[in-house]
């Protein structure tokens, strides 16, 4: 797909290619055997379908037409494999265009680099299909009209850009994780992998997919809302694990900190079989530099309550501005149960039941309620 | 290459007191020496305040004339750029510019093409 784009310069001449050249191949290859390189094969066979059929449409006058025929002109004979590495790279950078707003992004990525159908997307992000095709629809043709343009960002640009596109990877990994839809989960993982490969220069996107990774491992364990502390360890996925502990490893020598870096240390602290909470606060602290947000404070004071106490760590937390945040509710409820306020715990339980619309989470609010009402 | 109007979205009123609008002139002149030595300029235009408007509107066979700017809001196009780029990061870039030295919000549009 992404080679395709490269040679039309139009995101929809080289959609349909693609199907076109499936078509064939779902006649032919029953028939003739599947080729060599099945990949190579479906390439050739869709710039070659795709150019018949603009070479019609070209002579009825349809400008879109001719300028995609122009551009494969330009682009010459296509190497069966060709430089696929960086057409996939230029494909990302045009779906994650910051000028695009992040549901395009999101959408575009995951048609056109993720490979999903329009109804898959639609169904993970809730929407009705005609939405999101129209989603899809409009974001491509602000791509031609306004001409975003299909190439890897000059070096001033990257750093910006390069945060775009793990944004939309990570937004994705977590509209996975919360749903759980483990498709999404599966999905940016899979993009994370492929933006390592083609930015190994890049120490952000190591540390996106060994943070991936290394939340995925507990996704079992998770199912139903089981806290970190509570979990069995046993459910754990230990391969998961040791691949995002061995990238935070690499990290960690290369020293160029970053937030995704340091989200995956954390992350990597909890995997191992006792948690070093010193070390997670101190990660916090390093975090806190480049994410100044009450959200990431909150986080920090749930280690702080393990190596200072939940009186010292309810003091941080009595400062943030979250209110209309579940988890500060829910951090705070828990540490006032630990100090043994227990009326004051449930009441902070009660504040943060209406703020969560996942129903893990409110049952596992909801147990705590109980909990606190029957243990007296 | 496609034509981009770069439009400044300016609220209605008197600007803030302490823009020092003569410096800002300089660096637009500047900006304007710069698009047209890289061969972007188009054209540029200030327009006078919104409220100088006239809107003509055709309805029924005859066309209505209202004083005033359309639609009612609290903003109107100040002014605008046109300039001829490559693509849009090329565009972006000197929006960007622009952006700096005028600090409100502008609008990068392409041209049908």
């Amino acid at each position: 797909m992404a080679v395709l784009v490269g040679v039309f310069g139009d995101l929809d001449v080289a959609e349909d290619a693609v199907a076109d050249a499936f078509t064939v191949a779902v006649e032919r290859w029953p028939v003739d055997g599947v080729p060599p390189s099945p990949a190579g094969w479906i390439i050739t066979t869709a710039r070659r379908r795709a150019i018949d059929r603009l070479r019609r449409e070209a002579s009825r006058d349809d400008r879109h037409a001719q300028a995609a025929l122009l551009a494969a002109q330009r682009a010459g004979p296509h190497e069966e494999v060709g430089p696929v590495r960086d057409d996939r790279l230029r494909l990302i950078f045009t779906c994650c265009h910051p000028s695009l707003a992040m549901p395009a992004r999101v959408a575009l990525t995951l048609r056109l680099l993720g490979g999903l159908s329009t109804a898959e997307i639609a169904r993970a992000f809730l929407v009705p299909e005609a939405t999101m095709a129209q989603r899809l629809v409009r974001a491509k043709g602000k791509i031609r009209d306004a001409r975003i343009p299909y190439r890897v960002p000059r070096e001033a640009d990257l750093p910006e850009r390069v945060k775009a596109v793990l944004a939309v990877v990570y937004l994705i990994f977590n509209q996975g994780y919360v749903g759980p839809r483990d498709e999404l989960c599966d999905e940016a993982i899979r993009l994370g992998r492929a933006l390592v490969k083609l930015m190994p220069d890049e120490p952000e996107a190591a540390g996106l997919l060994a943070l991936m990774l290394l939340v995925y491992s507990r996704r079992e364990a998770r199912a139903g809302g089981v806290l970190l502390r509570d979990q069995d360890r046993a459910l754990w996925d230990a391969a998961m694990i040791i691949e995002g502990q061995a990238l935070v490893r690499r990290l960690i020598a290369r020293n160029a900190p970053g937030p995704y870096q340091l989200q995956a240390a954390i992350n990597a602290v909890h995997s191992e079989g006792v948690t070093d909470w010193p070390q997670v606060v101190a990660l916090y602290d390093q975090l806190l530099l480049f994410t100044p947000t009450p959200v990431v404070a909150l986080h920090r004071a749930v280690a702080v309550a393990e190596v200072s106490g939940a009186a010292a760590a309810l003091a941080l937390v009595d400062e943030l501005e979250l209110e209309t945040y579940h988890l500060f509710h829910a951090v705070r409820a828990d540490l006032l149960r630990r100090l043994g306020r227990r009326d004051e715990a449930r009441d902070a339980y009660a504040a943060a039941l209406p703020l969560t619309e996942s129903e893990t989470e409110q049952a596992l609010i909801r147990r705590r309620i109980a909990e606190l009402a029957t243990s007296s | 290459m496609t034509q981009y109007a770069l439009i400044v979205h300016q609220p209605d009123g008197d600007p803030p007191a302490d823009i020092d609008f003569e410096a800002m002139g300089r660096e637009l002149g500047a900006l304007r020496q710069e698009m047209e030595s890289a061969g972007v300029w188009v054209f540029a235009g200030g327009l006078a305040p919104a409220s100088t408007a006239t809107v003509l509107q055709a309805s029924g066979g005859e066309v209505l004339m209202t004083d005033g700017p359309y639609p009612e809001g609290h903003e109107h196009i100040g002014g605008l750029t046109v300039i001829e780029a490559e693509d849009l990061d090329a565009a972006l870039e000197w929006g960007r510019k622009s952006a700096r030295i005028i600090g409100l919000p502008i609008e990068v549009r392409p041209f049908q093409g």
